[in-house]
């Protein structure tokens, strides 16, 4: 098991290199004009220059790559180009606000969908046709514009919560819950449409194998096939879409938290590419490819230890 | 959130499995015409073909229809109402709202045919080469998918419009590129599948180059879930798009739903129905598609069941390997007709499936038979004669869709489906099932859980049916194993199924069956998924056992060969029906039924027929 989790470990890093190495020369490869859009068309050619040689633009690629990688080990992302702020204290302070809702909305939707999918797989019937056109439903209206309607229904008619939710510090935690709950529906209602639908094909499949049929024949109760083989089996499948939606997820919490107007990596995100300032686009993408790669692992992990097969291979 | 990969990624297996099995070659234009005859006899496919038609022509009229440029602006009128010159009113700064709606449309469609455009460019290529030649360059490509699906789509495209300014064509280029996998993953499936396929190797050997394979058998079968596939992706890209726009980061002189749904949200305390349009706009072209994409699969899997029964009802015991048939046997036991009470009584059963038209197809047809405790009744029929069918209807274990359409079984006297029962009565099976019933399956692999241990499976039954302690259980497992002819029992019972071999899995799954020592076993075609050396062993043990336990056995085969060698009694069905019931001995030696006569004398292909029993049975066994 522990080589197992070094092998999957070994492999994240190198994607991490991988998509840190392409993205930076992505993003630098027509750096020609960053320090003039950052000055300005008033500038002359030597504050040009001089700006050039300032962010370092003036260093071969690969050179300022190496300079970046060297840096980034040390836990230095560099700084914005255009408030100065160093990069990693920026993601430090909203990285927080942005997975807290991605986790609770990512536990909801496991409860839910997990809930709803074995319902719909194992009673069939009238849940499963709600399933179905849910998960059409769920599929035909894109997460933000679901955000879009609740805040002009629930918050702005219905005045039900607040339209932008803006935590202080000291506010209690319910006031956190009942700010923060508008963007987690917005944020969960997609994921626990199509999880569920996943998860009630997942559980079916397996329903329909072979073995269950014999654990039937051999006097074992449906409650406990369906608890301790059937979802057993089914749960790799129900894993893997899971950490699929998650890291959707990361995509999609950037337009909500836009909409809610939350201080989380959204704005953040959008203004840097707006702006093309790019060492906060490339900490962006770091951050992203961090949180995928360790839940890819959790998920490996999990996986390797519901099925004795994966774990040998 | 719709802006991932996840949708059209997670959609990518199902339909790559569908075409799978139905992939024949020559039949290829024939699929296709029913399935989009069947698209167009599902309403929803209606519904979704003629709203996607409706806004590719509003979108392709867009310079005609459009009263207004996208971008002119009256700023006398801002916000109006609906009247005569704006019919959908007007946005903050004046813009016409049905002039922008269309245009909007136009760039939406283009873009989302870019994005499918590319993904297919990159993914149909390389799932072909991946699948067909595989090596190393298929090791290579799974590592670039893997990276590509770890990426949340919108991050990237944030990215790309970091490094390249706001582009709606060089955002759906990259999104292309990131999507591409799903695209590659289902052809590689597919070509995986169909490339060691008979009619492939046919192809190869009649000297076709590896191009005009690729273009003739393989593209036939990827074609429909591609179109499926592009329905789900051009969803997707729709949704990512505007999602982009809506964040204020695409290209500030184009009209597009996005950028209309960001400037309706903006002013959502002035004029809140500017929001409308837009959203609108987007649930029904994504709808549309997730929709025409979902009835093409039904169409496509409709098909696939048809084909499959037809193929199911072909005869199959021609090409039946011969069995082992023993040169000694007991002799059988005479059957005393009309007793009473049987352990097993059949009478007239039928079983039927409800059809799509209301009607119910019936698989089983006015069956009856009975069967005592220390008797073999064997079941011959070819492939779907209804045999298994029958034998499930006693073990009360048919799929759910399943009805009872006549008749009555009785086990030990008691009804376990009444005459006039609807389904079988799982309330007085259970209490059957397990401890006086049990059942032997045809496949040994599939039929043992691959998550838990083999000594688990055994025991856990035990617990439950005979209530007995988990030890005594592992007492009573690893005596069985032996029983079962097994050396080590020890690291068996220890063994995770897909450690064991298949011959092996057949013993164990035979020892969970007489486990609780039951007084009647079903077993169906007990040895076709083994070896003949290990069928010759496996029926050994099977007559062994049933003799030892005095137990009755039901044994379902399409091998006459196992009947002669097993059985006492018989019953020939074919098409649901019984044809011909009775001793072995006078079936075999006196077959009535042309049926009958046709089974054995293909069962002994190019052979006399036989004259007397003595004389097969006093040939070679084959094993």
């Amino acid at each position: 098991m522990i080589r197992f989790i070094a092998k999957r470990l070994g492999s994240g890093l190198v994607v991490l290199g991988v998509v840190s190495a392409l993205t930076f020369f992505l993003l630098y490869i027509s750096s020609g004009s960053i320090a003039r859009n950052i000055l300005g068309d008033q500038a002359t050619a030597e504050q040009v220059a001089m700006k050039e040689h300032e962010l370092g633009l003036d260093q071969p690629l690969v050179a300022r790559y190496l300079a970046w990688v060297t840096d980034a080990l040390s836990g230095n992302l560099g700084a914005s180009w255009f408030s100065s702020e160093p990069v990693a204290n920026s993601l430090a302070s909203r990285i927080p606000v942005t997975m807290t809702m991605v986790f609770a909305a990512m536990i909801l939707i496991a409860i839910c969908a997990a809930l709803i999918g074995v319902l719909a797989a194992v009673k069939r019937g009238w849940v499963d046709r709600v399933v179905q056109v849910g998960a059409i439903i769920g599929d035909s209206v894109p997460g933000f514009v679901i955000g879009v309607i609740l805040v002009t229904l629930l918050a702005i008619q219905l005045g039900l919560f607040p339209a932008t939710s803006t935590i202080s510090p000291d506010s209690g935690p319910d006031a956190w819950v009942y700010s923060m709950a508008l963007p987690v529906i917005a944020l969960l209602i997609n994921g626990v449409t199509g999880g569920a639908q996943q998860i009630r094909s997942a559980v079916i499949k397996q329903l329909e194998r072979d073995y269950v049929r014999t654990l039937r024949s051999r006097g074992i109760s449906e409650r406990e096939i369906l608890f301790k083989h059937v979802l057993r089996s089914a749960a790799p499948a129900g894993l893997t879409v899971l950490s699929l939606q998650l890291i959707g997820m990361l995509g999609g919490v950037v337009i909500i938290e836009q909409i809610f107007a939350l201080p989380g990596m959204g704005p953040l995100a959008v203004a840097a590419t707006g702006q093309s300032d790019l060492p906060v686009v490339m900490g962006v993408v770091m951050y992203t490819v961090v949180v995928v790669i360790v839940v890819n692992l959790l998920v490996d992990i999990l996986n390797g230890w519901l099925n004795p097969k994966v774990r040998a291979s | 959130m719709s802006d991932s990969l996840e949708t059209a990624a997670a959609a990518a297996p199902v339909p790559a499995a569908s075409p799978v099995q139905s992939g024949t070659g020559q039949s290829g234009t024939v699929v296709r015409s029913t399935v989009i005859r069947r698209l167009f006899r599902n309403p929803l496919g209606i519904a979704a073909i003629a709203i996607l038609t409706v806004i590719a022509v509003l979108a392709i009229l867009a310079p005609v229809l459009a009263p207004f440029d996208q971008n002119y602006a009256n700023i006398a009128k801002t916000l109006a109402a609906p009247d005569s010159v704006n019919i959908l009113g007007t946005d903050s700064a004046g813009r016409d709202v049905w002039s922008r709606l269309l245009f909007g449309a136009q760039l939406t469609l283009l873009s989302a045919l870019l994005c499918a455009g590319v993904a297919i460019a990159i993914g149909l290529p390389a799932g072909l080469i991946a699948g067909y030649y595989a090596g190393k360059f298929e090791a290579a490509s799974n590592w670039v998918v893997g990276i590509l699906m770890s990426l949340p789509g919108l991050i990237v495209l944030l990215t790309i419009r970091a490094a390249f300014g706001p582009s709606v064509w060089m955002s759906m280029i990259a999104f292309g590129v990131l999507i591409s996998p799903s695209y590659f993953r289902l052809t590689r499936t597919a070509v995986q599948s169909v490339r060691n396929e008979l009619y492939v190797d046919a192809a190869r050997v009649s000297g076709l180059s590896d191009l005009s394979i690729i273009a003739r058998h393989i593209f036939s079968v990827v074609r429909a879930p591609i179109i499926i596939q592009t329905a789900a992706i051009a969803g997707v890209a729709i949704a990512i798009q505007s999602g982009l726009e809506f964040l204020g980061l695409g290209d500030p002189t184009k009209a597009t739903w996005g950028v209309m749904l960001s400037e309706g949200f903006k002013n959502v305390y002035l004029n809140p129905t500017l929001l409308f349009w837009p959203a609108l706009a987007m649930a029904l072209t994504i709808g549309g598609l997730v929709l025409l994409g979902n009835a093409l699969r039904d169409a496509l899997e409709d098909g696939e069941k048809i084909n499959h029964r037809k193929k199911k009802a072909a005869p199959e015991g021609t090409t039946a390997a011969p069995a082992a048939v023993r040169t000694s046997r007991k002799p059988v036991a005479t059957v005393v007709a009309g007793t009473e009470h049987h352990l097993v009584k059949v009478t007239n059963l039928g079983v039927g499936y409800p059809q799509a038209d209301g009607s119910i197809k019936k698989v089983v047809d006015d069956v009856s038979f009975h069967v005592d405790r220390g008797e073999i009744l064997g079941i011959v029929g070819e492939s779907g004669s209804g045999k298994s069918q029958t034998a499930f209807s006693i073990l009360g274990l048919l799929p759910d869709n399943a009805r009872i359409v006549g008749g009555s079984i009785q086990f030990d006297g008691n009804y376990t489906v009444a005459p006039g029962d609807e389904r079988v009565s799982q309330e007085r099976l259970s209490k059957l099932r397990g401890k006086r019933i049990s059942y032997i399956p045809q496949e040994p692999m599939s039929n043992l859980d691959p998550a838990f241990t083999i000594g688990y499976q055994l025991v856990t039954p035990m617990v439950r049916v005979l209530g007995i302690s988990k030890a005594e259980a592992r007492k009573r497992a690893l005596k069985l194993l032996t029983d079962v002819g097994i050396a080590n029992p020890d690291r068996t019972f220890n063994a995770y199924p897909h450690e064991v071999s298949g011959g092996m899995a057949q013993r164990v799954l035979i020892a969970g069956a007489i486990s609780c020592e039951p007084d009647l076993v079903i077993a169906d075609e007990p040895t076709t998924a083994l070896d003949v050396t290990v069928q010759a062993d496996v029926l050994d043990l099977l007559r062994e056992l049933q003799q030892r336990l005095n137990i009755g056995v039901i044994l379902v085969t399409h091998n006459f060969g196992v009947v002669a060698d097993l059985c006492d009694r018989v019953a020939v069905m074919q098409n649901g029906r019984l044809v011909e019931e009775g001793s072995v001995r006078d079936i075999l030696r006196n077959p009535q039924e042309p049926y009958t006569q046709t089974l054995l004398a293909s069962m002994l292909e190019g052979k006399e027929p036989m004259s007397t029993l003595v004389s097969t049975l006093q040939k070679e066994p084959v094993a």
